[in-house]
């Protein structure tokens, strides 16, 4: 651990340095509460390192100016909260479709509308899912401390750049302005992932070529020349409607990740092989969840907390197995059930035991153990 | 005769557009100027949004991108700003550029990012059928101004350079000379610079407004009895002036251009050994 140092900082400072270690050389932004450390950080250290920041006219133009800069070849990333992520839902349908590695940082806030601005709430983990409209493959994960900060957002950029596709990262209000104490990875201690780029020069004739189930391989612009759209494209990367090579490619977006779990899946698990009572949780609820399970332990209770931090795709599978043998699941969120609808799916619905909380305020472990004072267990 | 074989995807041809529309006017016209600058292809990314115009990039042999409804120059800002060895072209509608398109439009102007913005300026919504758009001339009928246009025009000169833009100039789709003139100035123009073409849509906005327009020709000619050049419109009254299409450069300035100056804050903390 050579040259390795410690810092105490917020979470959103750890997820500008968490960018700026993957590489991030371009950070399009909007101001808004609670994000707006991330593009204040970027827009000191990116010019003094020979990166670019731009603070955009809005949302939409944040996530417009990161797509364009990442086809010329950039890592890019922007950060946001409830109201600007939504105004950029359209544009993250065209990052997906058009194959474009891009990092959205979501600090999560209190909602609808304008909401609780410096509050802290799970608000957008259905929005991340289902936010933009056709079907489209999403990946978002949900960093529950200052140190994941850091590394989830050097994670987001390699899957970004691994998948070429955008990552979302799911913060909200608590992780953001939260301080601790974390340990800054040396240079090279996390691997960090680029983008394959083909090496041909002049026309580029098939830049969605692929193989089945893999990303496409585009050229950066300004090396070789080829054309990009929103539309349904065959994989010279002109507009079709043929319907067989509409139905082809848009089953490829999604199975280039969702057949290859083993690289975007991940999920701690406390406790959970003898649990009765299994909490699913995430972000900073988990951490209350995590101190529920603790108190419940001491007490004789058999808890346990699984808590994805890969949210989107779900790791079901291992979530099954341990939800079919637990008598109950407790799903603690800062909304009126969004993580429960998915609970829902893979599980018994007679079995789960929503713990919501829409105020403003976080969920305490007392909430939550609180709960299970009537249980049969 | 000049050989558009050079720039052009062949195999993408025909085009979508109309008889009697101009947007193969204009694209003939952006190709010749681009090929007077003398810049490789590979160096040049045309950009679009939605719409008829936005089709553009797909039929022409460099880097092309074709964004979402309105968003081409946030796109564009973002590669200009990250590669600015590039040269980067926006082709935009009228609509696309100045009504969903309005914001990303004054503030690019603003920035005097060195981007050219061809607007093609038809006044309609020509894809989704000749609906009204923010240029569309006071009273003329549209599928959703049935009882004529209530709304007033834009004017793309004047919000371009009030916004901050350091090049405007509007030509027609009938005066083609004078096009590759304005459009090859536009390119060379360090800043951000914009071209407002006056076309027309027979297709959607003529055959509803027949008394104005009865044919296709008769838009053409529109454009060729109504052209004022600026010189001479600077001697007539605004009462002489209503209805006709001041054509010209209207301003051409220098001012520090966004990416240039970004350099030269990146240099300074790298102490020029990049």
């Amino acid at each position: 651990m050579t040259g390795s140092k410690f810092e105490f900082i917020q979470g959103n400072i750890a997820c500008a340095k968490g960018a700026a270690y993957a590489g991030c050389s371009f950070f399009g932004g909007y101001p808004i509460t609670p994000s707006t450390e991330i593009a204040e950080y970027m827009s000191e250290y990116l010019p003094k390192n020979g990166g670019k920041f731009i603070q955009m006219e809005d949302e939409i133009a944040s996530l417009g100016s990161i797509i364009g800069a990442a086809l010329t070849g950039a890592k890019t990333m922007t950060s946001t909260s409830g109201p600007g992520f939504s105004l950029m839902q359209e544009l993250i349908g065209y990052a997906c479709i058009a194959e474009v590695p891009v990092v959205i940082v979501d600090i999560m806030r209190g909602g609808p509308s304008t909401g609780l601005p410096t509050s802290p709430a799970q608000s957008d983990l259905l929005q991340a899912k289902w936010g933009t409209h056709g079907d489209h493959p999403t990946i978002a994960l949900v960093p529950s401390s200052v140190e994941e900060m850091f590394t989830e957002t050097v994670r987001a950029f390699n899957l970004a750049e691994y998948f070429r596709t955008p990552v979302l990262v799911l913060g909200d209000e608590i992780i953001g302005h939260m301080r601790e104490k974390i340990r800054i990875p040396d240079p090279g201690e996390i691997q960090i992932i680029n983008r394959t780029v083909p090496d041909n020069s002049g026309i580029c004739p098939l830049p969605y070529a692929s193989d089945s189930g893999k990303p496409a391989c585009i050229p950066n612009f300004g090396k070789s020349r080829f054309h990009v759209t929103g539309l349904n494209h065959d994989i010279t990367g002109f507009p079709t409607m043929d319907p067989a090579i509409v139905a082809r490619e848009n089953e490829r977006i999604l199975a280039k990740i969702y057949e290859q779990r083993e690289i975007v899946d991940k999920w701690e698990e406390i406790e959970c092989k003898d649990a009765d009572i299994l909490m699913l949780s995430v972000g900073s609820a988990a951490r209350a969840a995590e101190e529920a399970v603790k108190t419940l332990r001491n007490k004789g209770i058999k808890a346990g907390l699984f808590r994805p931090l890969t949210l989107w795709p779900f790791p079901k599978d291992t979530f099954v197995k341990y939800a079919e043998r637990a008598k109950y699941i407790i799903v603690p969120e800062m909304n009126l059930g969004q993580l429960k609808t998915v609970a829902e799916r893979f599980t018994k619905r007679s079995k789960i035991i929503p713990v919501n909380l829409v105020n403003g305020e976080p969920i305490s472990p007392e909430h939550i153990i609180s709960v299970t004072n009537y249980l049969n267990i | 005769m000049f050989d558009y074989s050079k720039y052009l995807r062949a195999s993408k041809l025909p085009h979508i557009w109309c008889p009697g529309c101009g947007h193969g006017i204009v694209m003939k016209s952006i190709l010749r100027a681009i090929d007077k600058t003398g810049w490789e292809k590979d160096d040049i990314v045309v950009v679009s949004g939605i719409g008829c115009a936005s089709r553009l990039p797909g039929y022409v042999d460099f880097n092309t991108l074709h964004t979402a409804h309105g968003r081409a120059l946030a796109f564009a800002t973002g590669i200009k700003l990250a590669k600015p060895k590039m040269h980067v072209i926006v082709v935009s509608g009228d609509g696309d550029a100045l009504a969903i398109g309005g914001n990303h439009f004054i503030h690019a102007c603003r920035r005097n990012i060195d981007i050219t913005t061809i607007v093609f300026n038809n006044g309609i919504y020509g894809m989704t059928g000749g609906q009204y758009s923010p240029t569309t001339p006071d009273g003329d009928r549209s599928s959703t101004s049935p009882l004529g246009n209530m709304e007033p025009e834009f004017d793309v000169v004047k919000i371009a350079e009030g916004a901050g833009a350091t090049f405007t100039a509007r030509g027609t789709s009938y005066h083609v000379p004078q096009l590759d003139n304005y459009i090859h100035k536009a390119l060379m123009h360090k800043g951000f610079s914009v071209v407002d073409v006056i076309e027309a849509c027979y297709t959607t906005h003529g055959r509803v407004n027949k008394k104005k327009y009865p044919s296709n020709i008769d838009m053409l000619k529109f454009q060729k009895d109504n052209a004022i050049p600026i010189e001479k419109a600077k001697k007539l009254s605004e009462k002489e002036l209503e209805g006709k299409i001041i054509t010209g450069i209207f301003c051409e300035k220098e001012r520090t251009e966004f990416t240039e100056k970004y350099q030269k804050i990146i240099d300074s903390f790298s102490g020029g050994e990049k």
